[in-house]
Order: C-alpha cells, then structure tokens, then sequence
C-alpha cells in the first residue's frame, strides 16, 4: 500500500473522525477534553520550555567551547579544575528549577487522585484482547472489541482513518459529568489510555483501580492499550462515544428497553 | 618501567600466553579476558542489533509486513536482554578487565581464576537465553522486564529457560563485580589513594557495589516466578492472594540502579577521555566522585517512577517523583563539570573526543526528557509510550554505547599497540550521530502524539514518523559494521601505536609501551 493510498485514507475521515486521529506529522500531546487534561498538558508544556532553555544553555556553552578553544587554532589550555563556589550554585539553582515544576505538578497530582462525588461509575475491565465496560448505576454491561479487518492487517485492502481504532461497541458516555472509571483486568496487566482524557491506569487482574473524567466536548475520543498483553496488545483499542446528557438518557433508555 | 619489567621476564620463561585454544579457554590474564568479553559483547550487540531492525522493519509501514505480533514481543523482549545482559554489561566488563589493572597499577586482576569462570559463565548464561528462540513455542515474549501473570500463567515454555539464563549471567556479573572491587581496594600502587583514583575505577567501584546490591533482587524475583510457574506458589498470583504489582516493585529495585549500571562506567570513560583531549584536567573531581556516589544511593529509592500508572498512593506517588527529580541535580553537575572541563582548554577532535562530545550532547537530551518524565501527572500521559522509549535510547546509546566506542577508540592502540584510521574512525560518528538521531528523535513525536511502546502495528496517523525512525535506524545499525572493519583493519595492518598515543593523556596505563605486554606492573609503580 503505498503512502499516497494511506494519506488519502486518512483524509477521507476528516470529516467525522477527530482531529487527533489524522495528525499525521503530530508532534505533542493532545490538549484534550478535560479540567485534568487541561492542566496536564499546561505543566507538560511548562516543563517542557524549561528543560527547552536548559538545553539550549548547555548546548551554546558546548559549542562555544569547541569553537573557541580549538587546539588547531592555537588554543592554549589554562589550568583550573576546582571551584567550589560555581559547583554550589549549580548545584543549588538546578535545584530551585525543579521546585519551580514540583509545586504545579504536586497539585495537579491532588486533583487526579480526588474520585469523589462521582455522578457515575463504569467499570472497564481488560480482557485478552478486547475491554468489558459496565455502567454500575445501569443495567448496562457489553464487551468492545476491535473490528479492524484482517484483511486491512494484512494489506489486502486499503486501511481506513480509524484502523486500529474501531471497535464494534464504542463506550458511550455523557458530557459535563463527573465519571468515575473503576479498571481491572480479568487475565493479565492491561493498561486503559485514552490521550483526550490526559490518563491511562494499569488494568490489573485482582486489583480495582481508580481514576475520573469529567469530559467537556462532545466528540468520539481514541484510545489504545498500553500495557504489553501478549500478541493482541496493539489490537485492544478504545472508543468513547461523548454525546450531551439528554442524548446520553436516551441512550441509555434504549439499551437498557432492548435488555429488558 | 619496561626496564624493571624486561629484567623480571628473565627469571621466568613460562609468562607468555599459551598457544592455541587453550589460551583462551583457560586464561586468567585480564587482558585476555577482557578482549574476550569485548569481543563477545559486540558479537552480542550485532544479534541483539539484527533484531531491532526486525522490529523497525516491520515498523516501517502500518500493517503487519514481516513478522507476526507474536513473534514481534520475542524481537522486543530479546532485543532488550540482549542489548543490556550481552552487549552492554560484558562490555564493561571487559574494559574493567583491560583497564582497572593497568590504571591502578596492579599487575592482574585480584581474582583471575574467577574471572575467567565470569567470563565463561557469561557465554553460558547468553547462550541459554539466545537457545530460546529455536525453543517450541517461541522465546520469551513478554518483555524484558517479564511482569507477571504475562510471564507466569500466560508466558511461554521458556521462560523457565529464561530464568535460568538470567540466574547465570547474574552470578557471572556478581563474580565480576567482586573482583573489581577486590582489585580495587587491595592492589593500588603504592601512592595511589582512593581520590587520587582514575574517575574510570572510580565509576567502576561505584558500580560494582550496585551490581552486588541489586542482582540478587533480580534473582530473587525470577525466581518468585519460577516457583509461581513450576511449583504452585502464587506470590504473583492475584487469585491464589498474590499481587502482580509486588513483582513490579521487586523487578524494578534492581531496575532502577540497573540503569545506573549500564551508565555509570561510561560516565567514568566520558570522564578520562575529555580532559586528554582538552589538554586540562578534569574540572572537579571531588564534586564528580561524590556526584556518582549521590546518584547511586539516590538508584534506590526512585524505582515507583516505572511505575506511576499501577495505582500508587497519592503520597507514594509524590515520594517517587520528588526523589526522581533530585537525580537531575548530581546529573547535572556532572554535564556541567564536563563542559567546564573543555572550557579554555585546547581541544582537538580525534575520534574519542567526538564519541565524548556526542555523549555530553545526546545524553542531556535524555536527561531532560528524563525529567519531564519524572513528572507524575504528565508521566500518566508519557507512560509506556515511544516518549519514554526515545528518552531511554536517548540515554542507553549517547551514555552506555557511546562510551564503550569512545572507549575503544581511546584505549586500541594501548590494547592492539596499532592506530586506527582517524577519518574512518570520524566517518563512523557522524554516521552513528546522523542515524541515531534520525531513528530517535521522531520517538519523541510519536509518543506524544499517543503511540503506545510495544506495538506490532499501529494507525496510520503514526506511519510517516515511524518511516523516518526506520530510515535512521537502519543507517544507525549498518554503519556499526563500520566499526567492525575499523578495529578489524587497525589490528592488521595500522601504524604502530607509541605508548602514549594521546598528547594530553594522563595515567598509569600509558606508562606502558603498546600494545601492552602480556604482563604489567609486576613491580608496583609509585604514585606521587
């Protein structure tokens, strides 16, 4: 399949799939679709631009060191190799930098692991190779399983915008509401990860845990696996269908009627 | 001290090696040994190569073009043992076998029957492990760092083959470990005391406490899944009152300072190698000793930052990234004592040196996404992506591999008493320079943009930037070769070596002619 086939591919979903998918050349993390994400992404790039000026500082003092006292050019080597003074301030400055990404992280921390006065709870349990999503306050459970073509694995056939990423039952979830995601495994280690949500969490066999989203657009969200589950780990991924709340009851009517 | 060395080797006529293959089968010459492990380590380092360009190969396209998944978690798990447990470790050890002797001023290892049992072992232990590829069902594929259930109640027949290897190369590096520090402590020459060291036996100390600290953690944990497979226990086994979680928190207290180990050495070569070339000694060397030490002791109690996304305690999680991100501080000063080392010095740029600038450049491109790994909220974003695999061959091949090649550059007219051609030696860093960053960099942007690290296949959305990855990985591994024929026509056929190749050079090692004869320093020199 050549890389034409597949850009066509890509954009051919432009219309419905979310912008993340088709970012081809995408360079950084998504800002995603929660007050968590939001923050994540705001520290992610503060650390970043830090650690950005840090380098460019050492790698001007690297190259003005080779350019300057080149021995081809006659450089002549002083001799100093002690300085107590510049040691403790490089010491102690590094050290108040990283107090600087410590204070932000450390709340943002406090608010990732605050799971209270949730207004709904799923359960996700992991499966070799498939994810299990039960609504606890609904009579809601079903099982989400990739439906990428064989086929489309093995280049018989033109690979869509959502390859890797379809599944036959995305987990359908309303917007502006407090969830709580309760997540474990029924095998081996999984791990849940849907990027716009700004966390993934160990899906673990005997072991329940906890993380929370309160997604603020509407929108279909990708996730995949990551935590290596055997040969099926890239082919376990994550579609969450964000729908208004009123949408969401009806949803939610319709599929506990077809139960019942 | 040729001289007093000449006048010794006429009382005995039985010190030149012995001829053919019992030479090398029963050797208990350091320099033997250590061109044994050298040698052996890069045999290593080429398998454990083939099989990254399995894995970039397949890589190369969305889609499965190659290898079937399952065969791909045998490319990444093998990958891994081999590259760490083969090729860089015995490489190390192999220039602590070279070198420690020579730079102390002893005349052989304290332990040389032992160290030709390690050595021995080694290949034992690489060869069980290589042997389980060809096993049924496949070689162990649930990688290399084998967390159960994957690896016990769901991994394959042999991973009993795998524990053993890894309880065999463990013992072998133990052995290694031991005879370092013994040689250490007890056969400097007379003069030299512990801060008039060599900062390559200095990172050598260091890291033999570490191995002997942390490799029978390992042992213990592989072992825990030996009895978890074979003998009914369920230490890991969250159905029999286990916690696979626990096996995590085992695994990675050795891992963690594992890291170190495979670092720290080359920060003690990286450490020899620029001041010579800058023609100034090293610009603090107490802050360096106490630096390495600092990171070592600090190796023991990050080990959770592996493991940020299990479900930790909010005040666990917090003690893991605040002592994650004091390591940043003695790294530091080590980048920034290096640097100051070549500041107003007379720099020139012979092979080793480039290898040396390219490990201060490359490895503070690891450090820092280290440290943006180390923070806990954005690591739940970071975790098991291609961000933390750039980060790691980030800091694995500028630090460790680097270091090894600085090093054999710097020390192969010592070793071989040849030269080595300097432009092929310069075209084989900026082709590693060139590759290695074209093959890691766009891991960067991959894991950011959500690709998870241990994918088969992936959507198409990551395609262009794991075709560029694949390009320079492929330029990365084939220029290694050059490397072969380098060192290969060297031995051959280069200009002989004087005993001090290098201008700037300072140490023990290079008062001895090239290559250095069979026996060194049987008369201790003094130190001043």
């Amino acid at each position: 399949m050549s890389v034409q086939a597949l850009r066509a591919g890509a954009l051919a979903t432009a219309v419905t799939a979310p912008s993340s998918a088709l970012a081809e050349w995408g360079v950084n993390l998504p800002e995603g679709v929660t007050s968590i994400s939001n923050t994540i992404y705001d520290i992610h790039m503060w650390v970043f631009w830090i650690c950005v000026v840090i380098g460019v500082g050492v790698f001007l003092a690297i190259l003005w060191s080779v350019l300057a006292y080149r021995h081809s050019k006659g450089a002549k080597p002083a001799h100093f190799h002690e300085n107590t003074t510049v040691e403790i301030i490089w010491t102690v400055i590094p050290f108040l930098i990283l107090i600087m990404m410590a204070i932000p992280a450390t709340g943002t921390l406090v608010d990732m692991y605050d799971t209270s006065d949730a207004e709904m709870e799923i359960k996700v349990t992991g499966y070799q190779w498939r994810w299990q999503y039960e609504y606890m306050d609904e009579d809601i459970s079903f099982f989400s399983s990739p439906d990428t073509p064989r086929d489309a694995e093995k280049n018989l056939m033109e690979k869509t915008g959502d390859y890797k990423y379809s599944v036959d039952n995305p987990l359908v979830l309303p917007v502006d509401t407090k969830i709580r995601f309760l997540i474990t495994s029924n095998d081996v280690i999984h791990s849940w990860w849907v990027p716009e949500f700004g966390w993934k969490q160990d899906a673990i066999p005997g072991f329940i845990n906890k993380n929370w989203a309160k997604i603020e657009e509407p929108g279909t969200y990708y996730g995949l696996c990551a935590e290596l589950c055997g040969q099926g780990h890239s082919d376990m991924p994550i579609e969450v269908k964000a729908v208004p709340k009123d949408e969401y009851r009806e949803w939610v009517a319709e599929q506990t009627g077809e139960d019942g | 001290m040729s001289a007093v060395a000449d006048a010794h080797a006429a009382d005995h006529h039985d010190h030149g090696p012995a001829k053919g293959i019992g030479r090398w089968l029963f050797t208990t010459n350091h320099k033997d040994i250590g061109t044994m492990y050298l040698v052996f380590s890069f045999a290593m380092f080429i398998a454990g190569g083939a099989m990254a360009m399995i894995i970039r190969a397949e890589l190369f396209q969305p889609g499965l073009q190659m290898v079937e998944p399952a065969f791909f978690n045998q490319m990444t798990t093998m990958h891994g043992l081999v590259m760490i447990f083969g090729a860089v470790m015995p490489a190390f050890v192999g220039l602590a076998n070279w070198m420690i002797p020579l730079m102390v001023g002893a005349p052989d290892m304290a332990l040389p029957r032992m160290n030709n049992w390690s050595f021995w072992l080694l290949v034992t232990g690489s060869l069980i492990l290589m042997s389980t590829l060809f096993m049924d069902g496949g070689a162990p594929n649930f990688g290399w760092t084998a967390y159960a259930p994957l690896s016990t109640t769901y991994g394959p027949d042999s991973t009993t083959f795998f524990i053993f290897s890894v309880h065999i190369l463990g013992i072998s590096s133990i052995m290694g470990a031991i005879n370092v520090i013994a040689t250490i402590i007890n056969m400097r020459a007379p003069g030299m005391t512990l801060m008039k060291m060599p900062m390559f036996v200095w990172t050598w100390l260091i890291t033999a406490f570490l191995l002997i600290a942390v490799l029978p953690v390992l042992a213990g944990a592989v072992t825990m899944l030996l009895m978890d497979i074979h003998f009914g226990t369920a230490f890991f086994d969250a159905a029999g009152g286990g916690d696979p979680v626990l096996y995590q928190h085992i695994f990675w207290f050795f891992g963690h300072p594992e890291v170190y180990i495979l670092i720290l050495p080359a920060f003690g070569i990286i450490s020899q190698i620029i001041p010579t070339f800058s023609r100034k000694p090293l610009f603090g060397y107490t802050s360096m000793v106490y630096a390495t030490a600092a990171i070592a002791i600090l190796s023991f109690l990050v080990w959770s930052h592996h493991m940020f996304t299990v479900g930790l305690p909010l005040p666990g999680e917090l003690f893991f990234m605040y002592a994650t991100m004091i390591i940043a501080v003695p790294t530091g000063v080590k980048i920034f004592n290096w640097i100051t080392t070549m500041f107003r010095g007379s720099i020139s740029f012979e092979t080793p040196m480039l290898f040396a600038i390219g490990f201060v450049v490359l490895f503070t491109v690891g450090g820092l996404s280290g440290v943006m790994l180390a923070i806990a909220p954005a690591d739940f974003q970071y975790h098991d992506t291609y961000f933390v695999v750039a980060h790691f061959h980030y800091v694995l091949i500028p630090g460790a591999i680097y270091g090894i090649f600085a090093s054999v550059y710097y020390w192969l007219p010592k070793w071989s008493g040849r030269m080595y051609s300097e432009a092929l030696g310069k075209a084989h860093f900026w082709l590693s320079f060139i590759g290695l960053n074209i093959a890691f960099f766009p891991m960067h942007f991959l894991g950011l943009a959500g690709m998870p690290r241990r994918y088969a296949d992936y959507p198409i959305q990551f395609a262009n930037f794991n075709q560029v990855s694949t390009i320079g990985a492929f330029l990365f591994g084939a220029s290694q070769l050059l490397l072969v024929f380098i060192v290969y026509r060297a031995v051959k056929s280069g200009p002989k070596a004087d005993a001090k190749p290098w201008e700037g050079a300072e140490g023990l090692e290079w008062t001895v002619p090239s290559p250095a004869p069979y026996h060194t320093f049987e008369q201790p020199p003094r130190v001043d």
